[in-house]
């Protein structure tokens, strides 16, 4: 036992003398949470519009003056004629130009012909049907008010919860998101790196010599870097909650076990890697493409899973990250009860367990 | 002063509070094979590595192949040719492209670097080698390699930092048949080691202790000096006033 | 020299048992892959509903909407709390809860009450959801009155005010993601591929030693800098160019500008990409540290080059930050000489924001790359 502590000692003098990385580890989840969180958001706020209007009637005003009340949008422009569309979209920054047809207000009592055309930069499809939907909200509102106010028959309304997150902020999506990467990253790369490394320089040799067990050598080099996620899971934790005010709904005694199990299926991985190549290099570019990439988008964390065609979901399904990430938003978001989550953790479960095995039969038969 | 390939007077390197190398003042002739002696962490490495131009002197003077390796570090490095302690010839490189990438790099012609392979590897007996990957080969086989490569291009000087650790006996001893043979075309050799019997191969040893040069002679005059039968005795009689240990 | 410190790199590059594979593979594996995954539309939304009705209006309607393509009806309960039930345990994403006496208030009151309740963890999936459900529900009303408008009393329907909504969308007039992420992939790429390797190469000479025997030979540190280079420059216009093929093959994407702007632009690009790798490597002892180092400015960067939102709505200070990005200024290009056909003449800010860097980083490399200590 007390060789087994100063192994890890070992490791931790490591780690902390190489104080870039030590650094790097520690900010990585805070920086990725603040770009998430401020830069890259998706929500849409004060977007400016443009607008052509050759009628100019009290229906397009009153239009105009909606828009302008919302929050998501602010008119700043109004163009004179229609070519200068594209010029609007390449130099400025207008988000969304309103077009009305002409003699606007004659034809929406009349003729049924008036129209509104929404026009978006399609170069940037994600912003253009987000800035599309919210305009076609407001426009379905008058149009609603409109049915009311003529007594039209079979009106259908519908009232609209929101569950859960009733202001769409996106912090609420992000979090869990970035506690899958972080956690990944930090385990099955940095473990898989510092296991390689020894192998590399040949001191994976002595090492194997001493009279420790091999599980322990291993377990020794993964335990610094289970202490380090555990810190970055709690920075995470606490910069949703203070910063982005995510609310921690559920259980935090689940959400913390579920981590954890997360955590130690991640040092599995990291492990399973390092019986499979042989440098650094191969261990990283495995670790960062293999693990980072289908995280970021088979895990439902930019792009939603249903949208996806079946294969991919298929793929999606055997990414650990993905039932993680889902789990956290059930029980930290959602607050449901852990029975909800069986699911979730049987799979994280049998996946640790299956990857744990595999590499530690890997790990024997290298050694012999 | 014609003579002397490498002069160095009160050399100092220290790192922080550290004093590495402490006022080192000593000169080496041509065509001589120079021994460099001392415990683990008597300075021997990073004296040596101030003379290649790897490492900037923080005080005193020194010359090598006549260049100041204050100033002129880049000439110096045209002049000598390097072995060190840990093998760095390109493992995933062959043999023959070893030779050609170093040739290469002291300005060599392709034609000459070609003539010169043929002759290295005739001379060493790998010419069945020659397309062999560097990292397939026998320990001894690669420090023979690795010293033909350190001069390849006939340097006037050539630093060897420990280039027989870890090989066995016969080896060693072949090496050191390659090594007279250098000298014996003018390149003056400089050696480091931990084998006392090698250091009786040197024409003169100094023996480094704690940064500092101790004792500075031919293997025969230092055994009278301390009147003892071998160099390991004496090496033991210096060596073990070194107060300091491993750095 | 330079020949032989080239011809060097190469064999080394070929010989490894991992890079020329990643190479070739790593563009095929995310061309084909990620271009079906980049996909923020919501289609096959998890419905749950809670008919009470039971009516004919009511099962035309939760036809009509599952006919739609936005949504897979998972379960028809009976009550409001079991598919609640259902959306905790995450078999539902939305509920459309149908009152009763739907249809008869729809006949007779001209009016009747539904109400969405949708799963917002993820905004854009709970927001995106909920209007295209009630934007269903508002063409099914459409649909009624145009049945039945006459007979059920009130106005006759083509007195009611109404417009029409064109969305329209400019140089992608289909949406088509593909044409927005491909282009976007390839930045990533040539970042990953020409910027992680010289740098992890140059440290690995670090580690196993061999850089030391370079630096006491009389090498320029230019020439030894400039044959780390070059290799990789190559080896983006293999990667790039498996790229462009792959997407005119594949997806039938061709860039709607001309090709030589792309690889013009490419070519600079690499260089400021590697040179910045190879001023890692100058700081890093390990290949740990540099993995590291250089993991975190390719995350910032690519985060913040505008490959899914862009950055002209970022907010300022992310904005300023992003102007000392590499990724975003040939990010832009990309997708300009793609899909918008832009010239050369149209970036010309973006051509010197990248010499810039090009030239700011690899002088940076060559005088920090430190022969002696």
């Amino acid at each position: 036992m007390n060789e087994f502590l100063s192994f890890i000692k070992k490791e931790f003098y490591h780690i902390f003398r190489d104080q870039r990385t030590i650094l790097i580890l520690l900010v990585m989840p805070v920086v990725q949470i603040i770009l998430f969180g401020f830069a890259i958001t998706t929500e849409v706020k004060n977007t400016q519009v443009a607008l052509f209007d050759p009628s100019k009637d009290v229906a397009t005003q009153y239009i105009k003056d909606k828009f302008q009340a919302s929050e998501y949008f602010t008119i700043v422009e109004e163009l004179t004629t229609p070519n200068q569309i594209n010029e609007v979209f390449k130099y400025g920054k207008v988000g969304l130009v309103i077009v009305f047809s002409e003699d606007f207000a004659d034809n929406l009592l009349h003729t049924g012909e008036a129209a509104i055309q929404l026009i978006t930069d399609g170069t940037e499809p994600n912003q253009a049907s987000m800035l599309t939907g919210y305009a076609s909200g407001i426009l379905s509102l008058y149009q609603q008010e409109l049915m009311e106010q003529y007594h039209a028959p079979f009106q259908i309304v519908s009232e609209i919860r929101m569950l859960y997150n009733p202001q769409l902020k996106s912090a609420y999506n992000f979090v869990p998101g970035v506690m899958g990467m972080v956690l990944i990253l930090i385990c099955a790369m940095m473990t898989s790196i510092a296991i390689v490394r020894e192998k590399e320089m040949g001191t994976m040799e002595v090492l194997l010599s001493s009279p420790l067990k091999p599980i322990y050598i291993i377990l020794a080099k993964a335990v610094p870097y289970f202490s380090l996620s555990i810190f970055n899971l709690a920075t995470i934790l606490l910069l949703a909650v203070f910063v982005f005010n995510v609310p921690v709904a559920g259980n935090l005694f689940w959400l913390i076990l579920l981590s954890l199990l997360f955590i130690f299926l991640a040092l599995s991985l990291g492990l399973l890697i390092s019986t499979l190549v042989d440098s650094q290099l191969a261990a990283m570019l495995i670790s960062g493409m293999a693990l980072m990439m289908p995280i970021m988008l088979l895990s439902g964390l930019v792009f939603p899973i249903e949208s996806m065609p079946e294969i991919l979901q298929w793929i999606s399904a055997i990414v650990p990250a993905r039932w993680y990430i889902e789990a956290v938003k059930k029980l930290m978001i959602q607050g449901v009860e852990v029975r909800y989550v069986t699911k979730e953790f049987l799979i994280l479960a049998v996946m640790a367990v299956g990857l744990m095995l595999i590499s530690l039969k890997n790990f024997k038969t290298r050694l012999n | 002063m014609e003579n002397k390939v490498i002069y160095t007077e009160n050399l100092t390197k220290k790192f922080g509070d550290f004093t590495a190398v402490d006022h080192i003042s000593f000169s080496v002739n041509k065509s001589e094979v120079f021994g460099f002696l001392g415990a683990n962490g008597a300075g021997k490495t990073t004296a040596m590595r101030m003379l290649c131009g790897l490492s900037h002197p923080t005080s005193g003077k020194g010359t090598v192949a006549g260049f100041d390796i204050f100033k002129q570090s880049e000439d110096v490095k045209k002049n000598i040719g390097y072995m060190s302690q840990k093998f760095s010839l390109y493992e995933d490189l062959k043999v023959w492209e070893n030779l050609r990438l170093f040739g290469g790099i002291y300005g060599m012609k392709t034609k000459e670097i070609a003539e010169k392979t043929d002759r290295i590897l005739h001379e060493l007996g790998f010419e069945k080698e020659r397309g062999t990957l560097v990292k397939s080969l026998p320990l001894g086989w690669k420090q023979k390699l690795s010293f033909s490569v350190s001069i390849f291009h006939e340097p006037k000087i050539v630093f060897l930092d420990e280039p027989t650790g870890g090989v066995d006996p016969v080896t060693r001893r072949q090496f050191w048949e390659l090594i007279y043979d250098a000298t014996d075309r003018g390149i003056t050799v400089f050696v480091t080691t931990h084998y006392m019997d090698e250091a009786e191969y040197c024409d003169r040893v100094s023996i480094m202790v704690d940064g500092k040069i101790e004792a500075l002679d031919s293997p025969k005059n230092l055994k009278n000096q301390y009147r003892t039968q071998n160099m390991y005795d004496v090496f033991y009689q210096i060596a073990r006033k070194a107060t300091r240990v491993e750095i | 020299m330079l020949q032989f410190l080239i011809e060097k790199e190469f064999k080394q590059i070929v010989r490894n048992s991992f890079v020329p594979k990643m190479i070739v593979g790593m563009p095929l594996l995310m061309m084909l892959v990620l271009p079906w995954a980049a996909n923020q539309s919501i289609k096959g939304l998890k419905l749950s509903v809670v008919d009470k009705d039971h009516s004919t209006f009511s099962e035309q309607l939760i036809y009509k909407i599952t006919s739609s393509g936005y949504f897979q009806l998972t379960d028809v309960s009976p009550t409001h709390t079991l598919a609640m039930k259902s959306i905790e345990s995450g078999d539902a994403d939305i509920i459309l809860e149908i009152q009763d006496d739907f249809e008869k208030n729809l006949i007779r009151e001209g009016l009747a009450h539904t109400m969405i309740s949708a799963n917002s963890v993820n905004g854009i999936k709970g927001g995106l959801g909920s209007s295209y459900l009630s934007s269903i529900l508002i063409d099914y009303a459409e649909e009624l009155r145009e049945t039945y408008g006459q007979s059920a009393g009130g106005v006759p329907a083509g007195s009611i005010p109404q417009f029409n909504i064109i969305p329209q969308y400019k140089f992608n007039p289909h949406l088509d993601y593909k044409v927005f992420m491909i282009p976007a992939i390839m930045v990533m790429l040539l970042t990953i591929i020409t910027g992680f390797l010289p740098a992890l190469n140059i440290v690995s000479e670090k580690e196993i030693g061999t850089i030391e025997q370079m630096n006491v030979t009389p090498v320029k540190k230019l020439m030894f800098v400039l044959a780390k280079l070059i290799p990789y420059w190559i080896i983006g216009f293999i990667v790039l160019s498996i790229c462009m093929g792959i997407a005119a093959l594949v997806y039938g994407i061709f860039p709607v500008g001309n090709l030589f702007t792309i690889y013009f632009f490419a070519s600079i690009y690499i260089l400021v990409v590697s040179g910045f790798g190879l001023l890692i490597s100058n700081y890093s002892n390990t290949m740990q540290q540099a993995t590291f180092v250089m993991f975190f400015f390719i995350m910032v960067f690519i985060l913040m080059s505008g490959l899914l939102t862009p950055v002209a709505s970022m907010p300022d200070w992310a904005q300023k930050i992003a102007l000392f990005n590499p990724l975003k200024y040939l990010m832009q290009v990309m997708r300009m000489v793609y899909m918008k056909g832009s010239a050369f003449g149209e970036m010309t800010p973006q051509f010197f924001a990248l010499c810039a860097f090009a030239i700011g980083l690899n002088v940076w490399a060559v005088v920090s790359y430190r022969k002696s200590s």
